[in-house]
């Protein structure tokens, strides 16, 4: 059936609209979520620099709010900055093989490092140590 | 696109950054991008430090030998800015998000009450550190 309306009048409100929008309000998100986990970390990274290696376990030992403060610090981090390091690439780099390389590159650096501070937080707040 | 003699007309080009005078919220701006990925160091440098935590008491004296070392102190400081001036820029942009505080006398109000709650808190926290004696 042939329509009569306008090119705009059938995109205003469809399209793009509420998609893409995704990384965008990550990004809000994890701020939210790093303004008191951070303001946390360094009150621990004041506690933590002159205890030693024997309190540092003690310190992830002693309640599980360390370890689980620290892992979703890292966690959230991890992601937050995955996602503003991805707009930097965008930003300025054009050559689409060295971008998909970065981007890539962003990906696993953060992915690997993440998942090994995780797990090391869990094998020493577990006992692993 | 060609005037009444046929020849291309010149074309405006978008301003680069040569062309701007410098201002308050174009240097915090930037400042927010370049603390960002110092502070991709910096978590890296936190998850190296709880690697090491779980590999034992030797690498963690490594490493904790390496961040108490000058140069590891240096950088420390560096991220300790970095931490407070992005935590509280970030704030800013949030603020704006809801759409206020966006007139050019409150973004430069914001971006100087910024500055100092980053060299306060900095400041605040190795003057704690040092009498803690953690540093």
């Amino acid at each position: 059936m042939t329509s009569y309306r306008t090119p705009l009048g059938r995109a205003r409100g469809k399209g793009a609209a509420g998609h893409g929008v995704t990384h965008w309000i990550a990004e809000r998100v994890s701020s939210a979520a790093l303004v008191p986990l951070v303001l946390w970390g360094v009150f621990a990274a004041l506690r933590l620099a002159g205890s030693g290696y024997d309190g540092a376990v003690g310190w992830m030992q002693e309640s599980p709010l360390n370890p689980v403060l620290l892992g979703l610090l890292i966690a959230v981090s991890f992601q937050h900055m995955h996602g503003g390091m991805r707009v930097i690439v965008e930003d300025y780099i054009h050559k689409p093989s060295t971008k998909v390389a970065l981007l890539l590159l962003n990906l696993f650096v953060c992915a690997l490092g993440g998942a090994l501070a995780v797990f090391s937080i869990l094998k020493v707040a577990l006992g692993g140590v | 696109m060609t005037d009444a003699a046929g020849a291309p007309r010149e074309r405006p080009l978008s301003p680069h950054v040569q062309v701007w005078r410098w201002h308050m919220t174009m240097a915090t701006s930037i400042l927010h991008r370049a603390t960002g990925v110092a502070l991709y160091g910096g978590a890296l440098i936190l998850a190296l430090w709880a690697v090491s935590l779980a590999v034992g008491p030797d690498c963690y004296a490594g490493v904790m030998g390496l961040l108490g070392s000058p140069l590891g102190k240096l950088v420390l400081f560096g991220l300790t800015l970095s931490v407070f001036y992005h935590l509280g820029n970030g704030i800013r942009h949030l603020v704006w998000d809801t759409g206020a505080g966006l007139d050019v006398k409150t973004a430069n109000a914001s971006a100087i009450a910024n500055f100092a709650f980053t060299i306060v808190a900095t400041l605040a926290v190795w003057a704690i550190a040092f009498m803690t004696g953690a540093v």
